[in-house]
């Protein structure tokens, strides 16, 4: 489904989760921020570049890649993005919720 | 003469074995299998150790009988694996040259990967059912124990079985309500995932089946650690849930091997091709069953679909034929409900869990996605066709490696 936020019209799945991460910029992630009652600041901006370099990898995220990363720890990063860390952060950052694996 | 080496002689490894005795000739290939241990457990009977449903005799039996006439099987620690140097170092030293390897080392409980999880109470008031000795030890528990909070918890994706965490708060239930004691027993279930399952379909139907058995679900829970000392388990965001038992599905990993031999991912699992069950790394390297990364259930179901398909590469590479690439993640469960019943599912990579009959079209007998006591009953015959059938690599009638989509109702995967 189509969604307009930061003066653009983004597709969306029906989570909210971007289906195509060429149309993100900045002001969409800040905006998808917002939403979820979230004010970015450099801190979660440098949680945002890790998980899109690792989606550009392909490269599956996790709590413990997270951990193991050494960007952030894992109570910080609860502070930064409040209930589900992973899932808010992914939605902000414009790719996929995480797949938690079968 | 050429080496085949499969490590690892658990349900892939036997398996293997028993298929490429019968493709490989006998002056052409010698074939070796390695495991140090000497009991082959039936692993999905450690579900019911613990309600004495089963006994210690039917979920283990002496390895050996299992591997074919004609291949080599040496009971050793395997040390290293020398890719580089098409190699394998054992424990006591001798090297095993290969030119094709298969790994089937399977994965494991790393309860130490949690604070305070393998501390003091251990096997005490803290304890898993994916080892024999976890499932014996909670079993002895569960005989004398008087009710209280009884918390299943998984620790974090992916894990060997993702329902029998499940399963086992469903046997709980009916275990507690037979012996006439479920209003003593709370039993909460808590996992890191959005739901009771990775799949919106089966999430939806197991949900339904939890609230009916009034256990308590708590969900998106990431374990920080186990407070053993006040009987709490506490997650990064400092939820806390309160236990007498807790029955946890530690972290899992693949063997210790694949770190040391730096050919494994974060969790120690080997990256491999998911179609072709070749390693990423090696061409001259396979991989099944649990100790891949494939984004597949860590199942035995799996690691017999996949070997029907490994078995294929494996004489497609001998000759120089270009490797099919037609393994789907094909997996197929069956999910005590409790009360003498079963759900069974049917999925793969990109099928949500279905409805509809299994494994005739239209037919049945066997009911996808729906509680029966013919799916109970299909459940406790597999062990018979595992010990059997399964692991001598006797394929099981009507049932293919990869999904048949005739008679089910399907709807694309979605994962949560």
């Amino acid at each position: 489904m189509d969604k307009t936020l930061a003066h653009a019209t983004i597709s969306v799945d029906p989570e909210g989760y971007l289906t195509d991460f060429s149309q993100w910029n900045k002001e969409i992630g800040t905006e998808i921020a917002k939403e979820q009652g979230i004010e970015m600041t450099d801190k979660h901006w440098a949680i945002i570049d890790y998980i899109q370099q690792k989606f550009k990898e392909e490269e599956p995220l996790s709590i413990r890649g997270i951990k193991k990363s050494g960007v952030i720890d894992i109570k910080a990063f609860y502070d930064l993005f409040p209930g589900g860390p992973l899932k808010k952060a992914t939605m902000i950052a414009g790719v996929p919720k995480p797949k938690s694996c079968i | 003469m050429k080496n085949l080496v499969i490590l690892g002689a658990g349900t892939a490894g036997t398996m293997m074995a028993n298929h490429l005795v019968h493709k490989l000739p006998h002056n052409e290939w010698k074939i070796t299998i390695v495991d140090q241990y000497k009991t082959h457990y039936y692993q999905p009977g450690f579900l019911f150790l613990p309600f004495d449903i089963y006994t210690t005799d039917q979920v283990k039996k002496k390895g050996s009988k299992f591997i074919p006439k004609g291949v080599d099987y040496i009971q050793e620690k395997i040390e290293l694996i020398k890719p580089q140097e098409n190699k394998v170092l054992l424990e006591k030293g001798d090297e095993l040259p290969y030119d094709i390897l298969i790994i089937a080392t399977g994965t494991k409980i790393a309860p130490e990967e949690v604070e305070g999880m393998k501390g003091p109470e251990w096997h005490k008031s803290v304890f898993d059912f994916y080892t024999y000795e976890g499932a014996k030890a909670l079993r002895d528990k569960f005989r004398e124990w008087e009710g209280g909070k009884l918390v299943v918890h998984i620790t974090e994706m992916p894990i060997k079985c993702p329902v029998a965490p499940l399963e086992f708060a469903f046997l709980a239930d009916s275990y507690f309500k037979n012996k006439g004691m479920r209003d003593k027993v709370d039993i909460t279930f808590v996992t890191p995932l959005g739901g009771a399952f990775t799949k919106p379909k089966a999430t939806a139907a197991l949900h339904h089946l939890l609230t009916d058995k009034n256990i308590t679900e708590v969900t998106d829970f990431n374990i920080e650690r186990v407070d053993y000392e006040n009987n709490k388990i506490i997650d990064y965001a400092d939820t806390e849930v309160p236990y007498d038992i807790l029955v946890t599905v530690p972290t899992n990993m693949g063997d210790a091997l694949i770190a040391r031999s730096g050919m494994g991912d974060d969790l120690n699992y080997v990256p491999t091709n998911k179609a072709t069950l070749q390693t990423e790394d090696y061409e001259n390297i396979f991989a099944l069953g649990d100790a891949t990364n494939l984004p597949a259930s860590k199942a035995g179901s799996v690691a017999h679909f996949e070997a029907e398909i490994l078995t294929e590469n494996i004489m497609r590479y001998i000759n120089g034929e270009p490797l099919k690439e037609e393994f789907d993640g094909h997996a197929n469960c069956f999910i005590e409900t409790g009360d003498g019943k079963a759900l069974l599912i049917d999925f793969n990579y990109t099928h949500e869990p279905v409805e509809g009959t299994f494994p005739f079209p239209g037919v049945g007998p066997l009911n996808l996605l729906k509680e029966s006591r013919m799916n109970h009953m299909g459940k406790l015959a597999f062990r018979w066709i595992y010990w059997n059938m399964l692991i001598k690599g006797i394929h099981i009638p009507f049932v293919s490696a990869t999904m048949s989509e005739k008679g089910k109702k399907f709807e694309e995967s979605k994962s949560i």
